[in-house]
């Protein structure tokens, strides 16, 4: 009888796979990526590179010596102890943080705007007292500028009515206001001496999202030359809420990470994340292999770092808030030596 | 999740050259082999020392740029927080906003 190894599924549960049923869950997970996106799939070298990391019995799994990357944390300090400060000295002291990133509860640039000077006091205190990088993050999160959060029509009422027109119109409107508040902040984040603006889960509300962050990306570019922006992806493919929404030419609608990198790269974004999303019910290795396959693209063609997203429920993390030091090693590893990453 | 990632693939911040070589990534764009290969030059040391706490140490405290405190060693005397990235500025070449804004703000 085959041995039975221990090993995760994507919600982070403890299961037993033969060697057998790992192996056979990293062809699949390649493949049904190949297929999705249209991409190669993952070489036997490379397959068998995984299939050692996810049969190893050890409990800790890590990149070999002289391989390290850049980890730019965002969403760092855990928000535990009261004194978000404190927090980021803590993840650069303690956690070998090598990015840290001021951000507020409310994780949204149309929430930060309301308490905007709050929070820039909160990164200035931050930017005297640590010595790594500081981002100042948030979510450009479009939706909220629909009703009956903000002033916009709600598109997601409107498309199942068939008004296509009108929701059009709703995320243009709703674009609008986005880039105004996302700009307003990067004004403020620059003058206050943060080192870059980190635009997080870019295109959660779809290609308008997606563009009014691309949009002021350029602005901030062009602006400020030196200031750093990371536009991380909110998931693999952008969603058509619009449809019809380019940038210099291209659809945005449907874009796998290739394409992402493609237009962030011409917004002039320093990092790109791209972000692939978990199935909690297929195994770890099969989540990772196809999140491989889907990024490896990207890396092979980046002229920016590419910093992957490698929190809870991306990049082949288990979808829980515990996740198991057993699978997050095995992940790290596997993604910075098949993708050959600048960081995470 | 983030100590797991530190511990399994991450440079070491401040412990290393870390936070050196994101800096290089953020203001220039460089991708890792390039960042790295520019701070290693700038710090007259080898990519591989980046990496390793012991050479980092001593490179870090001769040139001023930033050491953790731990129980065992502080460094009062030393260059800290801002103080530090006035020398990593120096040191990689590159323009710090809050250094920038230090600078202005306090008419230096």
């Amino acid at each position: 009888m085959a041995e039975r190894i221990p090993t995760r599924l994507g919600d982070g549960s403890l299961v037993h796979m033969t060697r057998g049923e790992i192996e056979a869950d990293l062809h699949d997970g390649t493949e049904a990526a190949a297929r999705r996106a249209k991409v190669e799939p993952l070489g036997e070298d490379e397959l068998d590179h995984l299939l050692d990391i996810f049969t190893s019995p050890a409990r800790f799994s890590a990149v070999d010596i002289g391989h390290e990357v850049v980890l730019s944390i965002d969403g760092s300090g855990n928000r535990d102890i009261n004194a978000p400060v404190l927090e980021q000295i803590v993840y650069q002291n303690h956690h070998g943080a090598d990015i840290v990133e001021v951000w507020n509860s409310d994780y949204s640039y149309k929430a930060v705007k309301t308490v905007l000077s709050f929070q820039m006091q909160e990164l200035k205190d931050t930017l005297l007292q640590t010595v790594v990088p500081v981002h100042y993050g948030a979510m450009p999160d479009l939706g909220r500028y629909s009703q009956p959060d903000g002033p916009a029509p709600n598109w997601s009422q409107l498309l199942p009515q068939g008004r296509i027109d009108e929701a059009r119109a709703a995320q243009e409107e709703a674009m609008a206001l986005l880039e105004a508040d996302m700009w307003h902040t990067a004004e403020a984040a620059v003058a206050t001496g943060a080192d870059g603006l980190d635009f997080d889960t870019a295109a959660a509300a779809g290609d308008a999202d997606f563009l009014a962050t691309l949009h002021v990306t350029r602005r901030i570019r062009d602006a400020f030359p030196d200031f750093g922006v990371e536009i991380g992806m909110a998931s693999e493919m952008v969603l058509g809420m619009h449809g019809q929404l380019e940038y210099e030419g291209v659809r945005l609608a449907g874009q796998w990470p290739l394409g992402q990198l493609r237009a962030v790269t011409a917004a002039g974004a320093t990092i790109f994340g791209p972000a692939v999303n978990v199935n909690t019910t297929r195994s770890v290795a099969w989540n990772v292999a196809r999140a491989c396959t889907l990024v490896k693209p990207v890396t092979a063609e980046a002229t920016i770092p590419v910093h992957m997203n490698a929190g809870m429920g991306v990049g082949g993390v288990p979808m829980t808030p515990y996740a198991p030091v057993d699978a997050t090693s095995r992940v790290s590893r596997a993604l910075v030596d098949i993708l050959g990453l600048d960081g995470l | 999740m983030a100590a797991t990632h530190a511990l399994a693939s991450g440079m070491g911040g401040m412990r290393t050259a870390g936070d050196l070589v994101a800096r290089m990534q953020i203001t220039r764009g460089m991708r890792l082999p390039q960042a790295k290969r520019y701070v290693a030059e700038r710090l007259g040391c080898s990519v591989e020392d980046l990496s390793d706490p012991l050479v980092m140490h001593d490179i870090r405290r001769e040139l001023g740029l930033g050491l953790i405190p731990v129980q065992d060693l502080t460094y009062p005397d030393e260059p800290g927080a801002i103080e530090a990235k006035f020398r990593i500025a120096e040191v990689l070449g590159i323009p710090v906003n809050s250094v920038a804004c230090f600078r202005r703000h306090a008419r230096l």
